[in-house]
């Protein structure tokens, strides 16, 4: 294009402010994709959802349990394919920060319920065999440097305390990058075996699959029907509604975030857009010169705008490259802190195309003013 | 010949007929130019002198089709250029006028070449073409070791004579210069007015040129006064630089 050069020229005729002005965007870009990435682990949860999935709680709080033997019943009912049932176990490993999820699982039906869960079939052979054998996600595993085989020391807290002792012998993988690879599984017989009499036979709470997703409401209705009035009535949610409400808890960080990302953006665009307005009319004499020569008012638009979006172009590619880069450095930093924090390419995408709107933005005032001035007025100011 | 008493015929290039052009800054009204007549023949070469502020520029953008008048009409070759519409008018400037102004003529950021090329990039001339016509034009202004200068590595005159270069490249119909050689020091001016004449005297080039300078004036084949709003004949330059000088 023969105006290239002439853009380029533009573009490097104060090499530090330019410096200053890709560096905000850069800075910008980082970290409005960071912010998006971060918001994403958060909310992830609702997208991910099963969708044949249903759980059922007992209708106090998630914290009450429900007996062991509304399980045969809840199998029973039409539509039902399979149900697995999972108690909460706040065990601590070594140090209280070492925070990571740990379910007291049923083998049985563990699989069927959560395919997406993957353990090697010898490795889950070996799991049911031992009483104290566990499973940890990948993450976990990876996170604490354990390996299959090793031993693994739980204190309870909720159960009076008491020294755990389990074996590693599986790791479970996620099929999909989202999936959770942070929680610890162990057997349900070896955790009621240990209970104090008063606390057997009870669950955290179900899990089951229905035989087809548009039957989920009618199989939680049943469900709930079919305990209304006992001691332990129940609540059945799909996964994606009980996710939901997960997320709504977190309502004052997802609030935070965009609030944070709407400052970052704003302040973009002011920092750009003066600087665009002070460029542009720093070169008013010059502008009118072009028009003079018999530049085109719109070819005088074209050349403000283009210098606007080719800064925002490389400043953006160069925060979007380092958050390529950084991002996984961080989630590995925050593993356990954080959900699991995924970069995917429509945040990319959607960060590229925040970057040239803000350019956009930022050269279109000082463009149209420059498109408007009067050659004869501008060639008198000076 | 030139005429400012409205007389000249359709031979004439350019023809200026009852030319009105008035300011209005707040209330107060600035009557610039009050039904000036001027007749500019292909090939002369015309100077303009005033007073400051008598309407010289006004009058040379009003030439160039930088800006329109109040009243009045401008044909140039056969073109009224005073009812076109400001994209047609900014076509017309890049076919049929050179511009010289007295400073900020060239973009500080490009070469002398590239400064010289920009006219050229309204063109559909090829890259090789292009490159011929700019070292042809500063051949012309005796510029040819200087085409990768920068603006700023280049003196007054030198800068001066870029911009004569970058006029003349894409073959104008004719030239306007406000004070080409007002901030120059009298070496500079009389090169430069020296391309000058020889742009008119052996390229047969129309120049129409405003300067305080009576030395300057006296390069030219006439000068014009602008003098309430109108034009009129000057005395001859000669006599001029023997008076002394004006403004
Ligand atoms: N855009 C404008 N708005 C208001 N007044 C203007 C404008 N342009 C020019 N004038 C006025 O018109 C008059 C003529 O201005 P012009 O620039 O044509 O004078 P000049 O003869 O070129 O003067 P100088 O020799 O100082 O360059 C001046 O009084 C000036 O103030
Ligand atoms: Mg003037």
């Amino acid at each position: 294009m023969k105006f290239a050069r002439i853009i380029l020229a533009n573009l490097l005729r104060k090499k530090i402010r330019l410096f200053l002005t890709l560096g905000s965007f850069a800075v910008a870009l980082f970290l409005f994709v960071f912010l998006a990435v971060v918001r994403d682990a958060f909310t992830r949860g609702a997208d991910v959802a099963g969708a044949d999935r249903l759980w059922v709680i007992n209708r106090t709080s998630i914290i009450n349990p429900i007996p062991l033997s509304y399980r045969d019943k809840i199998a029973r009912i039409p539509g039902v394919k399979c149900i697995t049932h999972d108690n909460w176990f706040g065990g601590i490993y070594q140090d209280e920060k070492n925070f990571f999820p740990q379910f007291v699982i049923d083998p049985e039906n563990q699989r069927q319920v959560f395919p997406e869960l993957i353990v090697p079939d010898d490795q889950w052979n070996a799991f049911v065999k031992d009483r104290q054998g566990v499973i940890a996600g990948a993450r976990t595993a990876e996170r604490f440097g354990w390996k299959i085989g090793d031993r693994i020391p739980l204190k309870s807290t909720i159960y009076g305390g008491g020294a755990w002792e389990f074996n590693l012998v599986g790791i479970y993988h996620g099929k999909r990058p989202q999936d959770d690879e942070t929680q610890l599984w162990f057997q349900w017989d070896y955790y009621e075996e240990r209970m104090v009499q008063a606390y057997k036979g009870n669950v955290g709470w179900y899990v089951l699959r229905v035989e087809k997703p548009d039957d989920s409401v009618r199989v939680a209705k049943a469900i709930d029907e079919e305990f209304a009035n006992s001691a332990n009535e129940t609540k059945t949610e799909t996964e994606s509604a009980f996710a939901a409400n997960w997320v709504k808890q977190l309502g004052n960080i997802q609030f935070l975030i965009v609030s944070i990302g709407t400052i970052v953006f704003f302040t973009l665009l002011l920092v750009t857009g003066n600087t665009m307005a002070i460029s542009v009319r720093e070169r008013t004499s010059e502008l009118a010169v072009f028009k003079a020569i018999g530049f085109s008012d719109r070819a005088v638009l074209f050349f403000v705008l283009a210098e606007s979006l080719a800064i925002a172009l490389i400043g953006g590619v160069i925060g979007l490259l380092s958050a390529l880069l950084l991002i996984p450095v961080l989630a590995k930093a925050l593993s356990g802190l954080l959900p699991n924090l995924i970069l995917s390419p429509t945040m990319l995408a959607s960060g590229l195309l925040v970057a040239l709107l803000v350019g956009l933005a930022s050269g279109l005032l000082p463009g149209l003013g420059a498109m408007h001035m009067r050659v004869v007025n501008a060639l008198r100011r000076v | 010949m030139v005429k400012v008493d409205g007389s000249g015929g359709q031979s004439s290039l350019i023809q200026v007929r009852d030319l009105d052009k008035t300011y209005r800054r707040g209330g107060e009204v600035i009557d610039v130019l009050q039904g000036l007549n001027l007749d500019v023949e292909a090939g002369e070469f015309v100077a303009f002198m005033g007073p400051s502020g008598s309407g010289k520029s006004t009058l040379l953008n009003l030439l160039g089709g930088l800006d329109v008048p109040t009243r009045g009409r401008i044909t140039v070759a056969g073109d009224e250029i005073t009812h076109m519409s400001s994209g047609r008018l900014t076509e017309w400037r890049a076919r049929h006028v050179g511009f010289i102004f007295q400073m900020y003529n060239l973009i500080p950021v490009l070469t002398a070449f590239q400064n010289v090329e920009l006219p050229l990039l309204l063109t559909k001339l090829s890259k090789a073409e292009r490159r011929s016509h700019v070292e042809t034009a500063l051949g012309v202004v005796g510029l040819t070791d200087r085409m990768h200068h920068f603006p700023r590595q280049l003196s007054g005159g030198q800068e001066q004579r870029v911009t004569i270069a970058r006029a003349i490249v894409s073959d104008p119909t004719f030239l306007l210069c406000d004070e080409p050689t007002g901030d120059l020091d009298r070496k500079s001016a009389d090169d430069v007015m020296t391309i000058i004449e020889e742009l008119v005297g052996r390229h047969h080039k129309t120049v129409l040129m405003v300067t305080h300078d009576p030395v300057v004036a006296a390069r030219a084949s006439s000068i014009l006064h602008l003098d309430k709003g109108v034009l009129v004949e000057g005395k001859h330059a000669s006599q001029l630089t023997g008076a002394g000088g004006v403004a």
